[in-house]
């Protein structure tokens, strides 16, 4: 009894040595520290840091085998990869997006139709995956000093006739490919993702031979935020004009057009380029971001 | 169509707009738009409860000009809205509570980015609660879950940056899992809309053909949302996510977030599976004895600990925990019992990561218990919200949080004998261990007034109104609960 009231008022006091509690009192963390604290290890954590580093490997290789097993036997039991026989190619959706694709959203790539006309909704959540993706990078890794040239970057930047005369031929090639993607995307394969990552490309090949501050005369954190903040407010606001009107039964002034044509499939152009610049910046962004801390 | 039925898709829009324009707003003015959305979308969605409900209708609304099913689509029933609704109100008053120790602990420039990803969690949020499409539910979980990674690493700690990158791993694997299974499903059914995956699921399980990857596909779904709610035994990010994030960050994670992937789950079960398959398939068992385990396991985890915010983290690992219980336990009365616990959670749990947060911050950054002594009188309005708040965790009457309990209670006497007994055994252990924890937390606030030569601090008027609406809220439900519990489980009905 006297023993379990000593129990309870260590308990109560908060010294009982339950857990991993090495922190200096007083010593608690601080508002705006950038480093981890360093705390001596007790015996209590060692052993079990010990015993999680012996059990960590069997665990996880049982556990996998399992997962493994399970997933492989589901797998096999699936239909055949590309029998003309199995659900998907069978349900009426399919079917429909082939034979009147091209009627309804005006255009010839199918797959263009699909994701920015009749599953439009999808795709403008997809472009606001890369905004969040893009924004939480810069959470991640934006801070306001300016970063101290290291060695790297040096190394990076020292000035390599063959790298800069090849870039100097290469990127005009690989951006206007990129918007030969991004315009032909109802016409042929392609599309705003496509093209957009190859810009992205391009961009990065540039800041990766020229360095940051060529670039930045076009493209600053400023200019940045503009262009995306345009793009995707045009997105949401022309997809939710179309929605709504779609959900009203009311006429829209976005009309499929005459197939083939680079002016037609209604907003799938427009919301093509769009895609295409959000992807470009994203991926910029998060090589100028993991680069050098700032865009 | 009535008109107010355009409004989710207005508010989803709305939100994604508004976390756009944030990037150039300076962070008072972001704070302005996202608070401001939040409290619109709480009062349109509650407009469009009360246009629903009395109807008893449940309307798909087409987005975009291709009828079912050929687009995407929302469908829009009494229990959305009323998820809808509370989780924006929600919102309000996380964003009202933590505004204070957001301004103090982040570095101004990137203040604005957290109301960036607020708007895009609101977003998510709806459009999970809303949606009618397995894929659509896939892409704003991925904005969830990149928004909470967000909100969550915005302070900049080497602490706060290795519990977000592990609570980033976690929910992306249950992100990955939750794709699998979408995968697996759309191979053997061949749609993505809700309805119709529903009927050829039912005729899958009724032939007996393709049973193992139907069976896998629900497992994955299932899975993947548990780990990202957190239920036992992948609980084990929250007590660093939670203890080292601002407030503000903990409070909507816990009290939304993780809400949020449970409704998108209970909708599958409904709307996907459909209940008679969930209901034998087996998989409710397991989430059923992991609940009862995370209860339990949750509550032991919060009496080890030293430190104010893990606690609260612990014992949200436990809650959750009831929640998968109820799950489990049956599609009526168990599924009620859930939603409820749903909404009193996300209705308590903020309140006291904000509460804690405040007291923490008045004694200095001090968040172990013996630090803590006396912070009831320096901070007396978060000193009150705490007290009560803890009430209505360990389930006091007139509290939401008994309201729960009792529903559980008597869901589990409906329930089969094998599940009886252990939901009982759980809720009389966990409300004992509750009451051990935080009345050792309440007690220790009280004692000595002002220890330490602290001042009385100046209670900021944003928080105490948050604080005061969230007491008076579960007060109201706490007394008034019974008629909105079945209000309810009716529409558990038409679900």
């Amino acid at each position: 009894m006297k023993k379990f009231k000593e129990w309870l008022r260590d308990w109560d006091e908060g010294t009982f040595d339950f857990t991993i509690d090495t922190a200096a009192a007083g010593n608690e963390e601080s508002t705006v520290s950038e480093s981890f604290e360093k705390t001596a290890l007790t015996d209590l954590e060692n052993r079990e840091f010990r015993l999680f580093s012996r059990a960590f490997p069997i665990t996880a290789v049982i556990l996998a085998s399992v997962m493994i097993v399970f997933l492989l036997s589901a797998v096999m039991r699936l239909p055949a990869f590309g029998s003309p026989h199995t659900p998907p190619a069978e349900s009426v959706t399919i079917q429909r997006y082939i034979e009147n694709g091209l009627s309804e959203t005006g255009a010839i790539n199918i797959v263009a139709g699909v994701i920015l006309d009749y599953r439009a909704f999808d795709t403008l959540g997809e472009s606001h995956v890369l905004f969040a993706a893009a924004a939480a990078v810069f959470i991640l890794m934006a801070s306001a000093r300016r970063r101290p040239e290291s060695p790297r970057d040096q190394a990076i930047l020292r000035d390599d006739p063959i790298l800069r005369n090849t870039t100097k031929v290469l990127v005009p090639i690989i951006l206007l490919f990129g918007l030969y993607v991004i315009f032909n995307g109802h016409l042929g394969p392609g599309g705003g993702f496509s093209g957009g990552s190859i810009i992205g490309g391009g961009l990065i090949m540039y800041e990766m031979s020229y360095g940051p501050t060529r670039l930045q005369r076009v493209l600053n954190l400023k200019t940045y935020k503009i262009t995306v903040l345009v793009s995707l407010l045009f997105y949401s606001i022309a997809k939710c004009y179309s929605f709504f009107c779609g959900a009203n039964s009311l006429h829209t002034i976005f009309g499929p057009g005459t197939p083939g044509r680079i002016f037609s499939a209604g907003l799938i152009l427009p919301l093509n380029m769009v895609v295409g610049i959000v992807v470009s910046c994203t991926l910029y962004g998060f090589y100028a971001l993991f680069m050098r801390e700032q865009i | 169509m009535s008109f107010c039925l355009n409004f989710p898709l207005f508010l989803i829009v709305l939100s994604l707009i508004s976390a756009v324009l944030c990037i150039i707003l300076p962070g008072k003015a972001a704070r302005y738009v996202a608070l401001s959305l939040a409290l619109l979308s709480a009062v349109l969605n509650a407009v469009i409860l009360f246009y629903v409900y009395p109807r008893n209708i449940s309307v798909t609304y087409l987005m975009g000009h291709y009828p079912h099913p050929w687009g995407n689509e929302l469908r829009i029933s009494a229990m959305e809205a009323l998820f809808s609704s509370a989780f924006s109100a929600i919102l309000v008053l996380c964003l009202l509570g933590g505004s204070a120790q957001l301004r103090e602990k982040v570095q101004a420039e990137l203040s604005p980015y957290f109301y960036v990803m607020t708007c895009l969690i609101q977003a998510a949020l709806l459009a999970l609660v809303y949606t009618n499409d397995v894929f659509t539910g896939y892409v704003f979980i991925e904005i969830c879950t990149l928004s909470s990674c967000g909100i969550l690493m915005i302070r900049k700690n080497g602490r706060t940056t290795l519990a977000s990158v592990r609570y980033m791993i976690f929910s992306l694997v249950g992100s990955g899992l939750f794709l699998f299974g979408v995968i697996f499903l759309y191979n053997i059914t061949g749609e993505l809309l809700m309805p119709n995956i529903r009927a050829a699921v039912l005729t899958l399980w009724t032939s007996g053909e393709y049973k193992v990857p139907l069976l896998t596909a629900m497992c994955l779904m299932t899975l993947g949302l548990s780990i990202k709610s957190g239920l036992f035994p992948f609980h084990i990010w929250m007590a660093d996510t939670y203890g080292t994030a601002i407030p503000g960050a903990s409070a909507i994670l816990s009290g939304l977030i993780s809400k949020g992937y449970i409704f998108f789950l209970i909708k599958l079960i409904f709307d996907v599976f459909g209940v008679d398959v969930f209901y034998a398939s087996g998989i409710h068992n397991v989430l059923f004895v992991f609940g009862v385990i995370g209860i339990i396991i949750g509550s032991v985890s919060a009496i080890r600990e030293n430190n104010i915010l893990r606690m609260i983290a612990f014992s949200s690992a436990a809650q959750i925990g009831y929640v998968y219980m109820g799950i489990g336990m049956s599609a009526g009365a168990g599924i009620t019992a859930a939603l409820f616990q749903m909404l009193t959670h996300a209705a308590t749990k903020p309140a006291l990561f904000l509460s804690a947060g405040t007291m923490t911050n008045a004694m200095g950054n001090a968040k172990k218990f013996r630090n803590l002594q006396g912070a009831g009188y320096v901070t007396p309005v978060a000193g009150l919200a705490f007290t009560f708040e803890s009430f209505s965790m360990i389930g006091v009457p007139l509290t939401m949080g008994f309201m729960c309990k009792y529903l559980f209670g008597t869901a589990a006497f409906e329930a089969a004998p094998l599940k009886m007994i252990p939901t009982l055994i759980a809720l009389s252990v966990s409300t004992i261990l509750n009451t051990m924890y935080f009345s050792r937390t309440v007690i220790r606030i009280y004692r000595h007034p002002i220890a330490n030569g602290h001042e009385r601090e100046k209670t900021r008027v944003s928080y105490a109104l948050a604080a005061v609406v969230f007491i008076v809220v579960n007060l109201f439900f706490g007394v008034f609960g019974k008629s909105f519990i079945d209000a309810l489980g009716n529409c558990v009905t038409i679900f």
